[in-house]
């Protein structure tokens, strides 16, 4: 297969997972009870995309001991929670990264 | 000023903070790409036609350690499908739209529009609240066509000692900042995240995201019931 065909099949397939569900869901179809469990969507997510990249390292195995993003990590999360600022939260996280890998 | 207007720029501003670490992202990106073999074209044709940091960085991954196009296409679509659940979750309340707004609506419907757009729906009762989606998916799409472009032409210019991929983690951990606060978002967050941890390695296709979320809205729906039996 072509870069541009490969290309153009993940740009397909990227619009149909984001069109697919605007296109055949009606509104008739929701009641407060699914929108209740779909409210925890960005919750149920979110996670799948932090947790690896914090906890893994580049061959995909777990990585406890001496690692810098999960104390950044931490402290973006604390910052989070005071602050509810999402300028704040990225930043703290950011600065204590390097504060740990080029100052400690 | 025309209130469709107002709305779109209402949008722009509410996704704008969550912009800042897309320019790395974006960067990072554009310099992966070339360094890979792709040539700058490919890799500005990568941004507009998939326009998803995830999805393009996973394309990426996988080129570059040989894996079948099958693959490639497939773990693409496995890490889009949360998008079939932030669609279910917007469709309610774009569906009287016309099919025209729909297309356009979805091609914008990033992780940063949707998170920040749905908490103006819920929210708001404009019928063209939707302009807001559009305000952030825009914005979006301007800063990162823009970066891709500023990492094709700087290259390696950037070191990878900063360690700015770590800027993507910290994107969607702010994402969630108001859902700490909560006990059930918060074993919803923790179920997620260790499944996707532990599961990296065992579940095929970068299927993980899905399985993850899946297993979170699970836990969701059982603990949403059992304190509605105690109240």
């Amino acid at each position: 297969m072509s870069d541009w065909a490969l290309i153009i099949y993940c740009g397909l397939i990227t619009f149909l997972t984001r069109f697919l569900m605007i296109a055949l869901l009606k509104k008739e179809m929701f009641n407060d009870r699914i929108r209740e469990v779909l409210s925890y969507v960005p919750s149920a997510i979110f996670p799948a995309i932090i947790f690896p990249a914090i906890f893994l390292d580049n061959n995909g195995l777990i990585h406890l001991e001496n690692n810098p993003k999960i104390l950044a990590a931490i402290i973006a999360m604390g910052v989070g929670i005071f602050s509810r600022n999402i300028l704040a939260t990225i930043f703290s996280g950011l600065a204590s990264y390097w504060f740990l890998i080029f100052v400690v | 000023m025309n209130s469709n207007f107002k709305i779109f720029l209402k949008g722009i501003i509410d996704v704008s903070p969550l912009m800042i670490p897309v320019v790395p992202f974006g960067l990072i990106f554009g310099i992966l790409a070339i360094d890979i073999g792709f040539t700058p074209l490919a890799t500005m044709g990568m941004s507009l036609i998939i326009f998803g940091g995830a999805s393009q960085i996973v394309l990426l991954q996988l080129f570059s350690g040989g894996a079948s196009s099958l693959v490639i296409i497939s773990s693409v679509g496995a890490v889009n499908s949360r998008h079939l659940l932030y669609g279910a979750v917007v469709s309610e309340h774009v569906s009287d739209l016309k099919l025209f707004w729909k297309i356009i609506i979805s091609y914008f419907l990033i992780d940063q529009a949707f998170a920040r757009s749905n908490e103006y729906f819920k929210k708001s009762n404009d019928k063209n609240k939707y302009f807001h989606l559009i305000g952030g998916g825009v914005t979006c799409w301007v800063i990162w066509q823009t970066t891709t472009f500023l990492g094709i032409i700087l290259g390696s210019a950037i070191p990878e000692k900063l360690g700015l991929s770590f800027a993507v983690p910290l994107t969607f951990l702010a994402l969630l900042v108001n859902d700490f606060r909560k006990m059930i978002n918060l074993i919803v967050i923790i179920i997620s995240g260790l499944v996707a941890t532990f599961g990296y390695n065992y579940i095929p296709y970068k299927a993980y995201v899905i399985v993850a979320a899946f297993a979170g809205l699970f836990t969701a729906m059982i603990l949403t019931k059992i304190i509605k039996k105690y109240e």
